[in-house]
């Protein structure tokens, strides 16, 4: 069990909207309990001093990796297309924006 | 018949270089072998014995004419289903990609098939790669060929569950954070994880992509060898593909350890791992003593950090990579009358995502959030720092470094799939290695009651050939790879 909320039942519903995933009152339940307790866990980085420390985006040192600006054979738009769950001629149908 | 499908790959090779036999009798016998077991097993997803045939019999007939054909020619392969196979499905063990079919081939795909290598099925996984146990997987859980009542572990379960259960030849798996090398360690497979950007993750699906590699999973060193010779090397689709070209890693198979130096890092021992486990690597480890090799204690002491490091960064990746399934242009779609985009999206990604997923999303989202980013991502960017350089140290006294791959036996199914947090200690051994992105193979080092306990070699970046030298003349000279479960 939590010691205590990082996050509450509200925030957990804010995130679930920035990242469009519609929980169900059981889920937001049940989650609340499990997040609590997975970043309780997790404060232990809060333990070491960062303050000097450079963060580690790439292991390997590769920067901007380009090839040149040449056009060749890409994937046909009838491939492309091959797995969208509503299509009209060749167009994507997406849901109803306004 | 024989059977073929129990033999690995370089022992078939050999025989159907010879003309002994036919690539047409092997795929036959591998899928005898499904028959007979998969029900138990639960290994695949999607099985494609007709096309393997086919193909099968194309390179039988190129060889009777004596053309020549490539290193794997003729051999089935098993594939990990978050890898994309052209006109074959692959779904990510997942609702949302249920019914998707690429369009295109993974790059290790493209290059297994010009050396002659046979895609014969999909193997089970958690879902978008995200577990230790399978149990994640849209599917059903793989069951572990050496305890049908235990986890085959995960991500990619289903992939040693076939090669423990000989239901493939070869098999390929992905490693984010463990993913090779725990089901290798818990099915007594060889799983090796490679140095990041050593094998292109185009065609990859991706969960954490600073993070994950696909590797080779066989029932030998020597086909690990083989198999990663074919799939390494740069390639220009992928952008943090290594500028390195293809190396010959056959050439590594030495039977000599004489001299090297070996770590053992101490904080992968003691607390949170089984007395047994451990008792399992260490005779490994003075195994390799007495064949030449010494070891010294080396402390590493930002290891303990690991699991939340991790977490908090493949979580945050995910968040962002798993934000392309929105029902609209591939994958699962859920239908609401009069619903606006937010809510199709909504729906969707209720219905289409398991729970571990959806809650490593929610959680990668809050910590890539205004207010949270430098509490979490950036100071878990900063200990991954400490991290790789406690690494740099350890292997700069020492060529490789030995461990557990796993803290515990393989686990019952059902054991901790309640407690999401107990799960991801599952993870301490491996995940420290995909953050500092070097390479690292679980090889089988003994059995405890019958369950397999796996060994990590770890070596420099880009220094495969050492650790295979050392896995491969440990495998000489002990018998543990040649165990075979009791179905």
């Amino acid at each position: 069990m939590a010691k205590y909320k990082t996050i509450s039942q509200e925030q957990i519903e804010h995130v679930a909207w920035l990242a469009r995933i519609e929980l169900t009152e059981n889920e937001k339940r049940v989650f609340t309990g499990q997040l609590n307790e997975i970043l309780d866990y997790f404060k232990k980085i809060d333990e070491i001093d960062t303050s000097k420390i450079k963060p580690t985006f790439h292991v390997i040192d590769l920067v901007n990796v380009m090839r040149e600006d040449k056009v060749v054979p890409s994937l046909s738009r009838k491939d492309a297309l091959k797995n969208t769950p509503q299509k009209e001629d060749s167009y994507i149908k997406a849901p109803k924006i306004l | 018949m024989m059977n073929y499908n129990e033999l690995t790959c370089h022992e078939l090779k050999e025989m159907i270089d010879n003309q002994e036999i036919t690539s047409e009798e092997i795929i036959n016998s591998v899928f005898d072998r499904i028959d007979e077991v998969e029900s138990k097993i639960n290994a695949y997803i999607s099985l494609f014995r007709d096309s393997a045939l086919e193909v099968a019999k194309e390179i039988d007939k190129r060889i009777k004419r004596g053309e020549t054909v490539g290193k794997l020619a003729g051999i089935p392969i098993a594939v990990k289903d978050v890898i994309s196979t052209k006109g074959m499905p692959t779904t990510c063990g997942s609702k949302m990609l249920e019914n998707y079919i690429p369009p295109f081939d993974a790059t290790v795909i493209t290059r297994i098939k010009e050396e002659g290598g046979i895609v014969i099925g999909k193997t089970n996984m958690d879902e978008f790669a995200m577990g230790s146990s399978t149990e994640n997987s849209f599917f059903g859980c793989s069951r572990n060929p050496w305890a049908l009542d235990r986890v085959p572990g995960g991500s990619s379960g289903g992939s040693a569950a076939a090669l423990a259960a000989d239901e493939t030849v070869l098999a390929l798996g992905s490693d984010t954070g463990g993913s090779v090398r725990c089901p290798a360690s818990f099915c007594s497979v060889v799983g090796l994880k490679p140095t990041y950007g050593l094998v292109s993750r185009y065609g990859l699906v991706a969960y954490a992509n600073s993070l994950e590699q696909i590797g080779p999973m066989t029932k030998d060193v020597t086909d690990c060898a083989l198999l990663l010779s074919v799939i390494s090397g740069n390639d220009p689709h992928d952008g943090t593909s290594a500028p390195f070209r293809k190396k010959n890693y056959m050439n590594a198979l030495v039977d000599d350890i004489k001299g090297i130096k070996l770590g053992v890092p101490v904080e992968f021992f003691g607390e949170g791992t089984e007395k047994s486990v451990e008792k399992c690597v260490w005779d490994a480890i003075h195994k390799l003593e007495d064949l030449g090799a010494s070891y010294h204690e080396v402390s590493m002491p930002h290891i303990v950090y690991s699991i939340p490091t991790y977490y908090i960064i493949a979580m945050s990746e995910a968040s962002s990579n798993l934000a392309r399934f929105d029902g609209v242009r591939y994958g699962y779609r859920a239908e609401k009358s009069g619903a606006d985009w937010n809510e199709v999206f909504g729906i969707t990604r209720q219905k289409g995502f398991g729970t571990e997923v959806k809650r490593r999303i929610i959680l990668g989202t809050f910590a890539l959030s205004a207010g949270y980013y430098d509490k979490y991502y950036l100071k878990a960017l900063k200990i991954r720092t400490l991290i790789k350089q406690d690494f740099e140290n350890a292997l700069s006294k020492n060529l490789a470094l030995i461990a557990p791959t796993m803290p515990t036996l393989p686990f019952k199914i059902g054991e901790k799939i309640e407690n999401p947090l107990s799960m991801y200690m599952c993870d301490i051994d491996t995940v420290p290695i995909n953050l500092a992105g070097l390479p690292s193979i679980s090889i089988p080092c003994g059995f405890v009651n019958n369950l397999p306990v796996g060994m990590q070699i770890i070596g420099r970046l880009f220094d495969e050939e050492t650790i295979l030298r050392i896995a491969y003349t440990y495998e000489q000279n002990t018998s543990h790879h040649k165990e075979k479960p009791k179905i």
